[in-house]
């Protein structure tokens, strides 16, 4: 068994310009998608919009620099992730297949494993 | 009865042999094991040591130690056993012998694996499905895919994969070290998928390998028009997916369609290696062993409902194949498989070869027109074949200002020298 991270990218206005009935799609589709998936899931949160990031970089000097916003501005930006045991790439693609991202898409990573 | 995926193992060797086996005669048998087995070798050590860079190297020295191992016991009657069990046995002392070795590194994912594989069985898996379904995995780049199928099954040095692809050997080497660092790392399984998801995977593999038989049927650049190393690697392959996969449609239909190709190659360049077009070639010359082989394959292929873009575009290459000269050839049949090729398979490139059956079926004015509907398709902005389609219509319609001006068009967008040579001939003749 190993487990990955599905990380949820999706375009941040089309949320912002949702409708009730769209959100609450969203929202059940979630509901399904951990239901069905249960005994994978091992975690998983949804974040607030980029607009509430907070970016913070050493600046190699014992100092830092923070800034407002995101690392990277991007049309589809991290919104969400589930933490998924799997045992195999292709398990973790057929779960990545069923997450909800209608105004986006998934990226699958592995979570690294130190012996 | 042992199942046809299984292979025996050759006779146990005799011991002593009194006289030693000419080393040339070995050398060559040692060369021909490599090209023809050395998928089977890796793909079975793969299984034993869990990870493709080890495998690799016991089987390098499987077939280092036959060198010199055959001069003295003689050559096997199953080579591909002999260095499969040498190349094992090499991996399991190197396991044993390492214990942190296996801890080492992330483990391939392989299911249904022996514990302790047995060596001494009567006969060895074929692994050569899986390998070549971890090959190309759609989680990789398709380039990697390529280089990984080049590299793994066919046995071919870095430094040639980087040849075929016109790239630095460094390049191809990072490539393909990246690949196998995500095959292990994000646990690409060494496994065949299961029957819901074959189909798709296969189609993986088919497009693979069908992409090195036309890089090396025309190779893009340079000075020869047929890279034949690739050609013939493409259709060991193919041949060896039918042969694992006999039932598959499409995998019968890609075999035909690189068999029929194929079969005209020999006739594709003159003596001075100037061009010949499909037209003008001997076709007492082309291979009729190849075309026999892929016109019954195209009949088994054809059954499969949609049937596969390979199916039809081999059904094609047999409508040429068995026409006895270009005026003879069936071009109404040719231009009825292109329109159910262009709905299973929609492709720019598949409406351009339409539009030329079209200007043979109902001459170069209808040519022509088909032609020019394409003239906005971006996909085939900078594709030669598009202006070059043109200048023959317009050559024979006799229009031959505007013919001149599309043969300097293709011309621009060719880089093959002897396809180059070829345009320059008929601008030359106008």
């Amino acid at each position: 068994m190993a487990q990955y991270l599905i990380l949820i990218y999706e375009a941040e206005e089309e949320y912002a310009a949702a409708t009730p009935e769209v959100w609450q799609e969203v929202t059940e589709a979630h509901a399904k998608f951990g239901m069905d998936n249960e005994k994978a899931i091992a975690g998983g949160n949804a974040l607030q919009p980029t607009g509430t990031a907070t970016s913070i970089r050493s600046d190699g000097a014992g100092g830092f620099t923070v800034t407002d916003g995101p690392f990277a501005e991007t049309k589809e930006a991290l919104g969400g992730y589930y933490l998924v045991e799997a045992e195999d790439l292709d398990e973790a693609i057929a779960i990545a297949k069923q997450c909800p991202a209608r105004f986006g898409g998934i990226e699958v990573r592995p979570i690294m494993v130190f012996s | 009865m042992p199942s046809p995926l299984r292979r025996h193992r050759g006779p146990p060797d005799h011991g002593v042999q009194l006289t030693r086996t000419d080393p040339a005669l070995v050398a060559t048998a040692v060369a021909d094991a490599h090209r023809r087995e050395w998928g089977f070798v890796l793909a079975a050590t793969v299984r034993v040591t869990r990870d493709i860079d080890a495998a690799e190297e016991c089987v390098q020295e499987a077939y280092a130690r036959a060198l010199t191992a055959w001069q003295e016991s003689g050559i096997p009657a199953a080579p591909g056993a002999w260095l499969t069990t040498t190349a094992r046995r090499r991996a399991l002392d190197l396991m044993r012998r390492d214990a942190l070795f296996r801890k080492a590194m992330p483990e391939l994912v392989v299911d249904d694996v022996e514990p302790e594989p047995s060596l001494d069985g009567d006969d060895i898996p074929d692994d050569r499905l899986r390998l070549i379904c971890t090959c190309c995995h759609p989680a990789l780049a398709f380039e990697a895919q390529v280089a990984l199928t080049l590299r793994l099954l066919c046995g071919l040095s870095t430094a040639d994969v980087a040849r075929a692809f016109l790239v630095s050997e460094s390049t191809m080497a990072a490539r393909l070290t990246r690949a196998k660092k995500k095959i292990a790392a994000a646990r690409i399984p060494y496994r065949v998928p299961a029957i819901g998801e074959l189909p798709e995977r296969v189609t993986a593999v088919l497009e693979v390998v069908h992409l090195l038989f036309t890089t090396g049927h025309t190779a893009p650049v340079g000075d020869e028009l047929v890279r034949g190393d690739l050609v013939e690697r493409a259709i060991q392959l193919a041949r060896m997916l039918y042969g694992l996969l006999p039932d598959s449609a499409d995998v019968a239909g890609l075999l035909a369609l690189l068999l029929l190709t194929d079969a005209r190659r020999e006739t594709r360049v003159d003596s001075a290696g100037g061009l010949v077009l499909l037209a003008d070639q001997d076709r007492d010359r082309w291979d009729r062993g190849e075309i026999g082989e892929g016109i019954a394959l195209v009949h088994k292929a054809l059954i499969a409902r949609p049937p596969s873009r390979y199916a039809l575009q081999a059904a094609i290459a047999a409508v040429h194949a068995e026409a006895p000269s270009w005026e003879a050839t069936d071009w109404s049949e040719i231009v009825g498989l292109y329109d159910v090729l262009a709905q299973v398979w929609p492709s720019p490139v598949v409406a351009l070869n339409r539009a030329v059956a079209v200007g043979f079926a109902d001459g170069p004015q209808a040519g022509l027109d088909a032609l020019d509907e394409l003239a906005t398709e971006p996909q085939l902005a900078g594709y030669g074949y598009l202006p070059a389609a043109r200048a023959d219509f317009l050559r024979r319609l006799g229009r031959t200002e505007d013919a001149k001006l599309a043969y300097t068009e293709a011309l621009h967008y060719t880089e093959n020298t002897t396809e180059r040579d070829f345009l320059e001939g008929r601008l030359a003749a106008l």
